[in-house]
């Protein structure tokens, strides 16, 4: 069946359960059946619009994120004269305190760090603005850095302020806040870009990585590039424009003559035609098809990414309206959309406790989880961020996601013989329904769980397992919640 | 960006024109990779048999003391540096008397190993300009990238099974991984492009943990998760990822039943006990059940030796040696010693003096040991000065480059070019056999 590439607006009318879940999942990351019911009343608009405009939603009751800065932090003048002092005179054993020291703070800034991706994961888990989670994630994984070698828990957490800040705003302003981010900075090496010793790392990567794509500027355009970013570096937690550094000379930017800074640089790029192409298949892959190039779209997905780069330039790179327009649009609830992404680890996890209201259990664990799964917060692998799409499974990384949902549900963690204590009590999915009707109870699971996957086999296969068991049982609903999440399908969404 | 991975859209889609071509034996691919885990250990249509050569990787984490463990007896300024700390001369196991270079008593089994001509010592391996965090340093050996560290994204494995994964067949990917890593986290020395690891820390941490809790959930996981008929009702739609995910979830399956009847059937020798000699013990099962793995990457940690250093590390030592020992020991029993290579390696070396509190801090360069009858056996390169002059601030310089020693495993034993792998050309260690 042809791909319905239209960005008009759904109907009310075929604005269904599953169209309701489908954006849940989407725009969020998922949640109840209840929620899902909740969000199908309001209607397509108004229920895109209770995503979207979000700063409405009450978000007190978050945990506050609260982090030292100072764990690491430039040295003194006094102990830069007592390292030089050591160094001058041979000292070894002030040397080695010093160093002792300096390992003593990086310890603690890992320990911080640690703190700081639970208290984003479980914001991820908990908010009531699901949607500004969800695309803080998608600006982390798009301005791609680590705190491996960052290093430096305050600089992430202040990067994660900034992509929270302008979650849904307007995407000038990350463009622009990313070349004065000191976590960025430090991260492509622009404190090292000097007026007389160009580093080209963070000019070519926002041209590559967060503006552009490859081929759609030069080499020379690199140079210029850098030249326009010298002097943009940071000073213990603060961006600082040394103009010692810069290079205010003219430099010619893709064929056009200016004394460009680094502010400017960001400017000529966002009004490029390839910018706006370029976010609109990054929104286009985060919420629609996970591939790894835009190359790899079907023609008609082509054509709705080009659809959503017009409306960018024309809202000026205004997220909301074009977020608004594209979750309403009957494309996005096309057949061949709708249960047809691999979930992310952080979807899978996050997906899971709020569908099924889970305990959250222990954060280590699940951050182990998250690491091999291969989607450790503020831990991408590299400045293109995460490969996603198929790259996300395999049958090591597999294993972890079926036996994570089982962690979920029971506690139960793989080849350990104690559980946690926490008991999970899934009663609140089946109220409602005829309880000791197999056929009922399964079709309500599998749709709560599988939304559009659904394979008629799959059906039967639960009858079967519920009948040879002489039918419902105390502990029945819970065996099908381990086993719907075992499937395959559920690894999509 | 690459746009494959092994399990990417381009080879779902030739998994569909199968579906199309062949409709009658819709899970080709399935039924395929099934026979092919099920053929016979001599089938000599199995990889894994004579030229295919493995490498074992065992990470030291912690910064390994290398003067404590290689230890250079004959030079003065060793004792100099280290009143408290230095090895007797007299309990040294001397490997080079004229140079004065034996090996810390702990390692006696590992001595033993050198006396059948089976292990070897690379001394003093290092980098430019060495970083002294252990986080950063561990990058840098990993991705062998001084430059970029781990910002490089893949690591030297990694890359070089990318570059075998390209020459074999789509059925051999299938009968199993190309790497194995025995540990919490996979390694980014064993991260591709391409090739993903298989990694667990608990063998039975390698499938579905619900099987525990009753039978017949494990009979219903098998029914869902084995369910080849499940791809014949798919609809014939190119975009869809269904396919992929039931294909994933069954050679899962498969590699789970291979790994774990591996390692349940056990080793025909006895190990000792022991975090190492429990991780190598595994990884000889593996090699004795035939698997096609090429890579095994395990680690020992705890070689953090800031205070209290003697009895630690000789605990360590000596769980290495007896690991290596019965590791070997095992692989001649097997017949398979001649293709199985291992590799230690530490993310550093200590300060050449020793601190107050009967310790040592993060220094440079260290000693790689490497066993297996293919290695140079006993001291391979120079041992570093330890004289004033020969020092940078108090830390030794390095002899070898690191990224030599991988040049050397990856052409000459590994079969995979060294110059597209790291970047450049490394030249040799000088670790294996002419």
């Amino acid at each position: 069946m042809a791909i319905n590439t239209s960005l008009a607006s759904l109907t009310d009318r075929d604005f269904g359960y599953a169209q309701a879940q489908h954006l849940l999942a989407r725009a969020g990351f998922g949640g109840t059946p209840q929620e899902i019911r909740k969000l199908q009343a309001l209607g397509v608009e108004k229920a895109v619009a209770s995503l979207v405009d979000f700063e409405s939603i009450d978000a007190a009751a978050l945990p506050a994120g609260e982090f030292a800065a100072d764990i690491l932090r430039p040295a003194t003048t006094e102990e830069k004269a007592e390292y030089l002092r050591a160094r001058r005179e041979n000292d070894e054993a002030a040397l080695a305190a010093l160093q002792t020291e300096r390992v003593k703070r990086e310890n603690e800034d890992r320990r911080q760090m640690r703190q700081l991706e639970h208290w984003w994961l479980k914001r991820i888990i908990e908010s009531p603005r699901p949607l500004e989670e969800k695309l803080t994630l998608l600006w982390h994984g798009h301005f791609a850095s680590n705190h491996r070698t960052v290093r430096d828990s305050y600089h992430m957490f202040m990067q994660n302020a900034l992509f929270r800040q302008h979650a849904a705003g307007n995407f000038a302003n990350l463009a622009t806040g990313i070349i004065h981010d000191p976590a960025m900075i430090k991260f492509l090496d622009n404190d090292s870009n000097r007026r007389r010793r160009p580093n080209e790392n963070l000019a070519r990567e926002l041209m590559e990585l967060f503006t552009l794509g490859e081929g759609h500027y030069s080499e020379d355009d690199i140079k210029q590039g850098a030249r326009a970013l010298t002097g943009y570096t940071f000073n213990d937690d603060a961006f600082v424009f040394d103009a010692k550094q810069h290079d205010g000379d003219e430099k010619t930017l893709f064929g056009q003559k200016g004394k460009y800074d680094g502010d400017g640089f960001v400017k000529l790029l966002l009004a490029r035609p390839a910018c706006a192409e370029f976010v609109a298949f990054k929104l286009y892959r985060h919420f629609v098809a996970d591939v790894a190039s835009s190359k790899l779209l079907a023609p008609p997905q082509g054509v709705v990414v080009k659809r959503l780069a017009d409306m960018l330039r024309v809202s000026g790179y205004e997220l909301k309206p074009v977020l608004k327009s594209f979750f309403a649009s009957r494309h996005f609830y096309d057949d061949s959309v709708m249960g047809n992404m691999i979930k992310s680890p952080v979807q899978l996890a996050a997906g899971t406790i709020r569908a099924l209201r889970t305990p959250v259990r222990n954060m280590d664990t699940l951050s182990n989880a998250m690491g091999l799964m291969g989607q450790r917060l503020f831990d991408p692998p590299t400045v293109a961020g995460w490969d996603g799409g198929p790259a996300w499974i395999n049958s090591s990384t597999l294993f972890v996601r079926q036996n994570l949902c089982v962690y979920l549900l029971t506690g139960v963690q793989p080849g350990r013989k104690d559980k946690e204590k926490s008991a999970y009590d899934p009663k609140f999915l089946t109220a409602g329904l005829p309880a000791q009707s197999p056929p009922s109870v399964v079709d309500h699971l599998m749709v709560t769980l599988l939304g559009a996957q659904r394979l008629p086999r799959r059906r039967e296969q639960m009858l079967t397992f519920i009948n040879e068991r002489g039918g419902m049982k105390d502990d029945s609903v819970l065996a099908l919640l381990l086993l719907i999440t075992a499937m395959p399908e559920y690894q999509l969404g | 960006m690459s746009d494959m991975t092994p399990f990417t859209r381009r080879e779902f889609l030739c998994g569909s024109l199968a579906i199309i071509s062949t409709i009658a034996s819709v899970p080709t691919f399935l039924r395929s990779s099934a026979t092919a885990l099920a053929a016979p250990a001599n089938d000599p249509r199995r990889p894994g048999k004579s030229g295919q050569n493995i490498l074992v990787v065992i990470q030291l984490s912690g910064g390994n003391d290398g003067l404590n463990a290689v230890v250079p007896y004959g030079f003065d300024d060793y004792y100099k540096a280290r009143p408290a700390l230095g090895i007797d001369a007299k309990t040294v196991l001397s490997l080079d008397d004229r140079a004065g270079v034996g090996l810390n008593p702990a390692l006696a089994d590992f001595k033993a190993l050198i006396d059948q001509g089976q292990a070897g010592v690379i001394q003093g391996v290092g980098y430019p300009n060495p970083n002294r965090s252990h986080f950063a340093s561990m990058d840098i050996w990993h991705t062998a990238d001084p430059e970029r560290g781990s910002a490089r994204g893949t690591g030297w494995l990694g890359r070089a099974l990318d570059d075998m994964g390209g020459k074999v067949s789509k059925t051999k990917q299938a009968e199993g991984p190309s790497c194995v890593c025995i540990g919490n986290d996979s390694p980014l020395a064993a991260e591709g492009k391409l090739i993903k690891p298989v990694t667990f820390d608990r063998v039975e941490s390698f499938r579905w943990a619900g099987r525990d809790l009753h039978p017949a959930l494990a009979e219903a996981y098998d029914v869902v998760n084995r369910d080849a008929a499940a791809a014949a009702e798919l609809p014939l739609n190119d975009q869809s990822q269904l396919p992929f995910v039931l294909r994933t979830a069954m050679n899962a399956q498969l590699a789970s039943d291979r790994i774990r009847a591996a390692v349940a059937k056990g080793t025909e020798t006895a190990f000792p006990n022991g975090q190492l000699a429990n991780q190598l013990r595994m990884v000889a099962s593996m090699i004795r059940a035939e698997l096609p793995t090429r890579v095994y990457y395990v680690a020992l940690g705890g070689f953090d030796t800031h205070s209290g250093q003697a009895g630690r590390q000789n605990r360590l030592l000596s769980e290495l040696g007896k690991s290596l020992k019965a590791f070997y020991d095992e692989m001649a029993a097997l017949g398979q010693a001649g293709r199985v290579m291992t590799l230690a390696f530490s993310e550093f070396g200590r300060r050449v003096e020793q601190n107050a509190s009967q310790g040592t801090d993060h220094g440079t360069a260290g000693p790689v040991f490497v066993a297996g009858p293919m290695v140079n056996a006993g001291l391979i390169g120079k041992h570093p000065s330890l004289a004033a002059g020969g020092l940078d601030h108090g830390d030794l310089v390095h002899a070898i480059d690191f990224r030599a020693v991988y040049a050397e495993v990856l052409d000459g034993w590994l079969g995979v070019e060294s110059k597209t792998v790291l970047g450049a050309a490394y030249g040799k260690a000088g670790l294996l056999r002419a």
